[in-house]
């Protein structure tokens, strides 16, 4: 509990919870209540059978904080169990956007060069616009949609961060 | 009508026999009786009349009926807080439900098992804004350890046994069940409490054998150890209790408590400095914050007992046990943190105390600290002057002191309930408890009103008890209807009230933060409380000078009903000590002739 662990770090926080009613709006009410930041939330049922939900919530908090965070959302009742990764701990964080240029000539082109390096495709077209679908690392996505600015960004739509840990390891 | 032909059996049967269809309602009823419950604190209204139907056609549980929703919380708290069984209230939909929201965050913060049903409206009218709709899973999400709306019949049974499990295990809590009415009209299968309750819920209670045993290694090398124990320890039942009286006699620490620990440790115990935090004893805050090895057994490290944080308890090795893994280095990193039970943290601390070698220390080391503590108790912080001349204006310390000596000479069991401020703190000081689970007040949430429906709760379950409410006029004005309940069921409570014409705590905090402009903390208006006592059939005493108190609080204890005691004191008088906000343990204020000062960063605190 010393100072080098003052400095706010971007973490995942992975909550497999009990696929009821208010589960998700207990985590929430949780983190606006105690003050705690929520950059992007994911949920979605994983298991059927035994009624699981996972819920994948991105925030930036000094370590003391998301270990709070940690036994704060791991005493919910409909919570089973609660993982913190950071940059630390070793795991895979994907997103996906939509995102939506309108762009005609030179600058359509270039906006359909640059999908192509970042993989990004093109799921949706006419005549004066595309909808790219675009997978990543959510820095991955926020650089394409930096660079589509200029050639015409409309609308983006993100999904927020699913995220798991590496190797045989499990929540 | 003849009740008893339309009595509803809800003995359970034999597996396999039973055949009888019941109502929600009456399922409901039979899963409380499974439960043990015997008394339900409510009040009916639409969405109920059900549930009050199956009520009146049973003769197994107890139906007291409060004049308010808060005060059914309040009573249900009281209830369970002075017999460490789970409190039960019901409710009517709406309105009903969101009165209760009080009481439930009171029991939220205090860690009180409460099981609160409400009414709900049919399922196929929610969401539609109906007569007395609310969406009261919603807005008790925040203020309930868990809660429930239940929607399908066959839910009934399995929510409310799983309720009733939830409130009182790990760290106790209030949990809602939301009924929807056409649910209690229908039938409903009756199912016996789940092998497992909620597959999710978790809660530890069994320490760990490894951080036991550090605890206990920097227990046995201390020089200046201080035991902090908190309410978990009355939460954890009587047992943990006696527990604690053997450790602090067999390590011969000296011991301290929060406001919620009072009775776990006896008053009068020489091992015990009394309160720390705010009002607390001198002896005890520089104890705080001059030890080297600090126990926390059961407390949060709220911050009426810390004060400025980054001056609490400086340079101590700070162990702290908690059944609430989230409470451990919450509001004060800690060297050894231990998560489970109270009861079974200090049975285990107890056995590796007799097993690992002696201590590393000298004996000496903690004769000088007991020496040292000896002098602040010289200090004698909890002193005050009364001038005993007959017509003398009574000090309302002194009105406590003698309310606790008398009520003890009485030799009753005696209940303390109080509301909320100067007079709760007072009480704190003042009125010694030898046992836990006597002591009823509103400790987390500070809820003004607390006190008077706590003492219908409390009286309730102990019907022989002597249950005093030490209250304040302004406090116990906010339940005052509760003289009703307390009438209606002929309950023996006595409310001793420290009446100051002021909202005493905010008039102390103005006269401290604010040079002394009194915004809107005078009592005017006040009811003339003898002539109120006795238009709720009660009987209505007055003191107003020194002279007459001992009288006022004999005739008190001495008559067999309620009694409404009218307790003048002075009107200028101040709770000390006192930790000014944002100040440290050593820098407390014994008095008023003291320079108090306080910093630009102590008026922003609460």
């Amino acid at each position: 509990m010393t100072t080098q662990q003052e400095s706010p770090v971007s973490a995942v926080i992975s909550i497999q919870v009990e696929n009821e009613s208010g589960a998700l709006a207990r985590v929430i009410g949780l983190f606006s209540g105690r003050g705690y930041n929520i950059e992007s939330l994911t949920v979605a049922a994983v298991d059927e059978t035994r009624r699981q939900s996972r819920i994948n919530i991105v925030t930036t908090a000094t370590p003391r904080v998301l270990e709070q965070i940690r036994a704060q959302v791991d005493r919910l009742v409909p919570v089973y169990r609660v993982s913190v990764m950071t940059a630390a701990d070793p795991h895979v964080a994907r997103e996906m956007a939509l995102v939506k240029v309108i762009a005609s000539g030179e600058r359509r082109a270039d906006a359909l060069r640059i999908a192509q390096a970042f993989r990004a495709h093109p799921v949706d077209a006419s005549a004066t616009s595309f909808v790219f679908e675009l997978t990543g690392a959510t820095d991955k996505l926020d650089a394409f949609i930096d660079l589509m600015r200029p050639l015409g960004l409309a609308e983006v739509s993100r999904t927020g961060v699913a995220a798991i840990a590496r190797g045989a390891a499990i929540l | 009508m003849n009740a008893a032909s339309h009595q509803t059996d809800l003995k359970p049967h034999a597996a396999g026999t039973d055949t009888t269809v019941l109502s929600g309602a009456e399922v409901l009823l039979r899963v409380l009786v499974e439960q043990g419950v015997e008394v339900i604190f409510g009040y009916p209204g639409g969405a109920v009349l059900p549930i009050y139907d199956a009520l009146f056609r049973q003769n197994a549980i107890r139906h007291v009926l409060v004049r308010h929703e808060q005060a059914a919380v309040h009573a249900a708290e009281a209830y369970a807080r002075s017999t460490g069984k789970v409190g039960v209230v019901l409710v009517t939909s709406g309105p009903g439900a969101t009165n209760t929201v009080t009481g439930l965050l009171d029991a939220m913060l205090d860690s009180i098992p409460v099981v609160c049903f409400s009414g709900q409206v049919g399922v196929p009218l929610i969401g539609t804004d109906a007569f007395q709709e609310a969406d009261t899973t919603g807005i008790t999400r925040p203020a309930t350890k868990y809660n429930y709306l239940v929607r399908r019949p066959e839910d009934v049974a399995t929510c409310v046994h799983e309720a009733f499990h939830i409130a009182r295990s790990g760290r106790p809590g209030p949990v809602l069940v939301d009924l929807p009415k056409n649910l209690m009209v229908g039938p409903a299968p009756y199912s016996d409490a789940p092998r497992v309750p909620h597959p999710s819920y978790h809660p530890q209670t069994e320490p760990g054998r490894d951080v036991i045993a550090r605890a206990v290694a920097a227990m046995k090398g201390a020089r200046r150890p201080l035991f902090y124990i908190g309410g978990g320890i009355i939460n954890a039942g009587p047992g943990a209790s006696t527990a604690l009286r053997r450790l602090v006699e067999k390590t011969g620490f000296p011991c301290t408590s929060t406001l919620m620990g009072l009775g776990a440790m006896p008053a009068g115990d020489r091992r015990f400095l009394g309160m720390l935090g705010m009002h607390g004893t001198y002896e005890a805050n520089m104890a705080t914050h001059g030890c080297d090895v600090l126990i926390a057994l059961g407390s949060r490290f709220d911050d009426r007992v810390t004060g400025r944080l980054d001056a609490f308890s400086p340079g101590s090795f700070k162990i702290h046990a908690d059944i609430d893994p989230s409470q451990i280095n919450k509001i004060v990193p800690v060297d050894v943190g231990i998560v489970g039970d109270a009861r079974r943290v200090i049975e285990m601390m107890l056995e590796e105390w007799d097993c690992t070698p002696a201590n590393t220390r000298q004996p000496i080391d903690v004769a000088q600290w007991w020496h040292q503590i000896s002098e602040w108790r010289k200090i004698d912080s909890l002193g005050f002057s009364q001038d005993m001349a007959p017509e003398a204006i009574i000090r309302p310390q002194y009105a406590i002191r003698r309310l606790y000596e008398l009520a003890t000479a009485t030799g009753r069991d005696t209940y303390v309930s109080t509301e909320v401020g100067q007079h709760q703190m007072w009480a704190a000081q003042h009125f010694g408890f030898s046992k836990p689970n006597r002591w009823l007040t509103s400790g987390g949430l500070g809820t003004m009103g607390y006190g008077l429906p706590a003492a219908v709760g409390a009286q309730v379950a102990h019907p022989d008890a002597l249950v005093i409410d030490i209250a304040g006029e302004a406090s116990t004005l906010m339940n005052i209807q509760e003289l009703s309940t307390i009438a209606q069921y002929r309950l023996p409570v006595k409310v001793f009230i420290l009446n100051n014409q002021y909202m005493g705590m905010v008039r102390q905090w103005q006269e401290l933060l604010h040079d002394s402009r009194y915004s809107e903390s005078y009592s005017a208006a006040l009811p003339d409380f003898v002539k109120l006592a006795e238009s709720f059939h009660g009987r209505g005493l007055r003191a107003t000078c020194v002279g007459e108190l001992d009288g006022v609080i004999a005739d008190m204890l001495a008559h067999p009903g309620p009694v409404v005691a009218d307790i003048c004191v002075a009107q200028d008088e101040n709770c000390y000590p006192m930790i000014p906000s944002g100040a440290a343990h050593n820098q407390m204020l014994l008095g008023p002739d003291q320079d108090d000062e306080i910093s630009a960063e102590g008026r922003m605190l609460v």
